[in-house]
C-alpha cells in the first residue's frame, strides 16, 4: 500500500489546520453558511436533510486494517455506530456534529486519510478495480497510476473550479470491474506494440440525467505521458465545458455537443503542447518507486487445490454458495479474493457497524495481509486469502453477520442513500432495496436466477447507478407520490450499455411485484441456466418484458 | 495640492499590500485616455496598429469565453492582462493565466478581476496571477489581517514564475514555495 512521506503528511496536516480555523469561524458566526459552504464542500462536508454528512476519501478503494479500525473508532465516537460505503469506493458518516469534524479529520490524518475532493467541482477520488493487485486476469496493478493521479489532482490550482465534478477510473484488467466507460475519463491499462505499459483512454462517459458511454480518444498512450494527457483533457474541459447549466456541465455533454472527432483533435493538439514542456513526463524511476508500494504480498506457496476448502464445500451448502459467489480466483495458486457482502438479506446496502469494521480489520490481519478493499458495488473485499483459511474466515464472518453468499446475485443490490438521508432525492432507495432483498432472499431462488445486478437511484442524479443496472430502478416524484421507473439491459462492464426504460413507473407498493414479473419472465424465456439475465435481455429485447408488465396493448 | 487616498481606493492587492489602481478602462466607443489604459480584447485587436503610437502602457481585458491565443502574438506590447472571474467558481481564467505565463512566456502583470475571494487567491497566484482587484469586504479584511490560506505543499509543477517554487523530494511533480 502507498505510505505517506513527510511531504504528504505535511500537506494533509496543513489542510486540516486550515479547515479547523474555518469551522471555528463558522461556529462563532464570523462566517455565514453561504460563505462557509464552498469551504466545507472542499473538505467533504455536506449538509443533508437532517444533519451534516462527512464523506471520507478511500483512494482507489484500498484500506489497511489500521485505517479500517480507525473508521470503526470514528463511527463509534463521532457518529451513531455505523458508516456507509458508497458507489465511489468512499465512506460516508451521516451524523457527525460540525464541531467534531476537525477532530475526525485529525484522526483520519493519523492513518493517512482525509476527506479532500470528495465533493465540489474538482477531480474526485480516482477509482479502480476492487480486485486490483490480486485478480488472476490482470495485466498490471492499476493502483500506482491511480495514486499518481490522486497526488497530481490534489488541490490542483487550475482544475479546482471545473464546470462540474470530474471522475476518473482505471482498470488493469480487460474484464472491467471499475466501470471505466461511464466515467469522465476511463483508463484501461494495456500492453503497447513495443511491449511497454500504457493506456487506452476513454472520455465523456457518465450517468446522471443524461447517461452516456465514453468515447475512446486514444487507443494507446505510453505510461510516461499519463499526466500530460490528462492535463490536456482537463484544460480542454475547463475552458470549453458548459457553465450555463449545471445539468449540461459534465464533460460528456461537451464531447456530445462538440463531436468525438473534434474533441479528440482538441485534446491531441493540447497534449502536443503540454508534452513539450516535459514538466509532467513521468520518469520510469518514479513510476517504479510508487509501484513498489503496491508490490504483491509475499504469500506462502500453496497447492492449487486445498483439501480443507473442498471438504468445507462438501460439508455445508451455505459455505459452498459463499465459495461459488464470494470467492474469485487469485493470481497466486491456492489463494482466493473474498468479497464480504454488505448486503445481508433485508439489510441496508453498504452499511457497516463499528464492530463489523473492527472485526473485518482483525480478519484482514489474520487472513489477508492486513489489506481490505471497498468495491463500487458497496461491498468489502479481502484480497489475499489462502483457500485453506476460507472455512475459518467464513465462520468468523458469520459471527458478525458478514457471511452472506450473494455477491453478484439478485440481492447484491446497489442503492443510493435516497430520501432517507439525501436532500436531492425524490424517493426512498434503501427500503426498496430491503423489500427486494427479502422477496428474493432465499438461497435457492437466488441461485436459480444467477447473476443479476439491481441498482437503485432515488433521483435522476443516478448515484445508485441505475443506468448500468441489469435491472435499474429510478425513483421519481409523480405529483407528490414516489414512483419507480424500471430500466432493463444496462451494464457497467467492458460491454457497457445504458439500460432502456421499459414503460411507465410503478408505485412503491407495486414495484417489488413488477421486478419479480421481470425476473419470472427471464426465467421462463432464457435458453437455460447458462444464459444470464443481461444476455437474455440483449437477445430478447424489451418486448416480452413489456408484455409481462403492462399486458399486450 | 495632494489628494488623500482612502482605503477604499486602494483596490489592488499586489506584492502583499493594497495599492491604488493606476489603470483606466476605456469604454466601448470613447477615445483612449492618456496614461495606462485597459482595452477589451476585441477593441485592442481591432485598433492595435493605431495604438502603436501611444506613449503610455496598454492593458487588455480578457473575458473567460475569449481565446487567450488571440492575444498571444501581441504580448510584447501589453503591460497588463486582466482576466475576469464572473463567479469565484468559474475556473476558466486560471487556464488562461497558465497559458499566458507558461506557453506564451508573458512576463507582464496578470490581474484577476471579478469575484475574487481569498480562498482562491493562493491557487490563482500559482497559475500566474500577480495582482488582484479585490472588492469583497470579507476578503479585504482577511488580507489586511495578513491571512493567506495556502497549503504550502504542491503536487503540481505549474511552471509559473510568479510563485517561486522549488522541487520537493523525489517526486518530479512535487513543489514547495521557495
Amino acid at each position: 500500500m502507498y505510505r505517506y512521506d513527510e511531504f504528504d503528511h505535511g500537506f494533509v496536516a496543513a489542510r486540516v489546520d486550515q479547515f479547523r480555523d474555518q469551522v471555528a469561524r463558522r461556529l462563532t458566526g464570523e462566517l455565514t453558511e453561504d460563505q462557509f459552504k464552498p469551504l466545507r464542500l472542499m473538505n467533504g462536508v455536506y449538509l443533508q436533510l437532517h444533519a451534516y454528512m462527512l464523506r471520507i476519501a478511500i483512494p482507489y478503494g484500498t484500506l489497511s486494517s489500521k485505517q479500517l479500525r480507525m473508521l470503526g473508532h470514528i463511527a463509534r465516537t463521532y457518529d451513531r455506530g455505523y458508516g456507509h460505503f458508497t458507489t465511489r469506493q468512499n465512506l460516508q458518516f451521516n451524523w457527525p456534529a460540525l464541531k467534531d469534524i476537525p477532530a475526525v479529520l485529525d484522526d483520519l490524518a493519523k492513518v493517512e486519510m482525509h476527506a479532500l475532493q470528495t465533493s465540489g467541482n474538482c477531480i474526485r477520488n480516482v477509482t479502480t478495480d476492487h480486485f486490483a493487485g490480486a485478480a488472476a486476469d490482470e495485466i498490471t496493478d492499476p493502483r500506482p497510476y491511480a495514486e499518481i493521479l490522486r497526488q497530481w489532482s490534489s488541490i490542483h490550482p487550475e482544475f479546482s473550479f471545473l464546470p462540474r465534478k470530474f471522475k476518473i477510473a482505471v482498470t488493469g484488467a480487460p474484464k472491467d470491474r471499475a466501470a471505466i466507460q461511464v466515467h469522465d475519463i476511463g483508463l484501461e491499462l494495456k500492453r503497447g506494440p513495443d511491449g511497454g505499459i500504457g493506456f487506452a483512454v476513454y472520455v465523456g462517459g457518465g450517468q446522471g440525467r443524461t447517461p452516456m458511454i465514453a468515447h475512446k480518444v486514444r487507443d494507446y498512450l505510453a505510461e510516461e505521458d499519463l499526466l500530460a494527457y490528462v492535463e490536456a483533457i482537463m484544460r480542454v474541459y475547463n475552458l470549453h465545458g458548459r457553465r450555463d447549466n449545471k445539468y449540461k456541465a459534465r464533460i460528456k455533454i461537451l464531447v456530445h455537443e462538440t463531436g468525438a472527432e473534434e474533441i479528440t483533435r482538441q485534446i491531441e493538439a493540447e497534449f502536443v503542447e503540454v508534452r513539450k514542456t516535459e514538466l509532467l513526463r513521468l520518469p520510469d524511476s518514479e513510476i517504479e518507486r510508487i509501484t513498489a508500494y503496491f508490490a504483491p504480498p509475499v504469500l506462502a506457496e500453496k497447492p492449487a487445490r486445498s483439501s480443507a476448502f473442498e471438504a468445507a464445500k462438501a460439508d455445508s451448502a451455505a459455505f459452498a454458495d459463499f465459495a461459488t459467489y464470494n470467492v474469485t480466483p487469485h493470481k497466486a495458486a491456492g489463494y482466493g479474493v473474498v468479497t464480504i457482502s454488505l448486503k445481508p438479506i433485508g439489510g441496508i446496502p453498504g452499511d457497516a457497524t463499528d464492530v463489523q469494521m473492527e472485526a473485518i480489520a482483525d480478519l484482514a490481519d489474520a487472513y489477508s495481509q492486513g489489506e481490505i478493499r471497498v468495491s463500487h458495488e458497496q461491498n468489502l473485499v479481502l484480497p489475499h486469502v489462502a483457500l485453506d483459511d476460507m472455512p475459518a474466515l467464513y465462520a468468523k464472518l458469520a459471527e458478525h453477520g458478514l457471511a452472506t453468499g450473494n455477491a453478484g446475485l439478485v440481492t447484491d443490490i446497489i442503492a443510493c442513500p435516497g430520501l432517507d438521508y439525501c436532500a436531492l432525492a425524490n424517493a426512498r432507495s434503501i427500503p426498496l432495496a430491503q423489500d427486494l432483498s427479502n422477496r428474493f432472499g432465499s438461497p435457492e431462488r437466488q441461485k436459480e436466477i444467477g447473476e443479476l445486478k439491481i441498482k437503485i437511484s432515488g433521483c435522476i442524479n443516478a448515484c445508485g447507478h441505475h443506468h448500468v443496472g441489469h435491472i435499474g430502478l429510478l425513483g421519481v416524484d409523480r405529483r407528490g407520490e414516489e414512483v419507480y421507473q424500471i430500466t432493463l439491459g444496462g451494464s457497467g462492464d467492458e460491454t457497457a450499455s445504458v439500460g432502456t426504460l421499459v414503460g411507465p413507473g410503478f408505485k412503491t407498493e407495486e414495484v417489488v411485484d413488477a421486478v419479480e414479473t421481470v425476473v419470472d419472465t427471464y426465467l421462463k424465456l432464457r435458453e437455460g441456466p447458462d444464459e444470464p439475465f443481461l444476455a437474455a435481455v440483449r437477445r430478447l429485447g424489451q418486448q416480452p418484458f413489456k408484455e409481462a408488465l403492462y399486458g399486450t396493448a | 495640492m495632494t489628494t488623500e487616498t482612502t482605503d477604499a481606493e486602494l483596490t489592488i492587492w499586489r506584492d502583499g499590500r493594497f495599492q491604488a489602481d493606476e489603470w483606466t478602462r476605456a469604454a466601448e466607443d470613447e477615445a483612449v485616455a492618456d496614461g495606462p489604459a485597459i482595452l477589451p480584447l476585441e477593441r485592442f485587436l481591432a485598433e492595435r496598429d493605431a495604438l502603436v503610437s501611444r506613449n503610455a502602457p496598454l492593458g487588455v481585458s480578457v473575458e473567460p469565453n475569449e481565446a487567450i491565443e488571440e492575444l498571444a502574438p501581441h504580448l510584447d506590447r501589453v503591460a497588463l492582462v486582466t482576466l475576469n472571474f464572473p463567479k469565484y467558481s468559474d475556473g476558466r481564467s486560471s487556464s488562461s493565466a497558465r497559458l499566458l505565463r507558461e506557453r506564451y512566456g508573458y512576463v507582464g502583470e496578470i490581474r484577476a478581476v471579478g469575484d475574487v475571494l481569498i480562498d482562491q487567491m493562493p491557487l490563482m497566484r500559482r497559475c500566474g496571477f500577480d495582482s488582484f482587484a479585490v472588492t469583497n469586504p470579507v476578503t479585504r479584511k482577511q488580507l489586511a489581517e495578513g491571512q493567506w490560506p495556502d497549503v504550502p505543499f504542491y503536487y503540481q509543477p505549474t511552471g509559473s514564475t510568479q510563485q517561486a517554487e522549488v522541487p520537493a523530494g523525489t517526486r518530479p511533480w512535487a513543489r514547495k514555495p521557495s
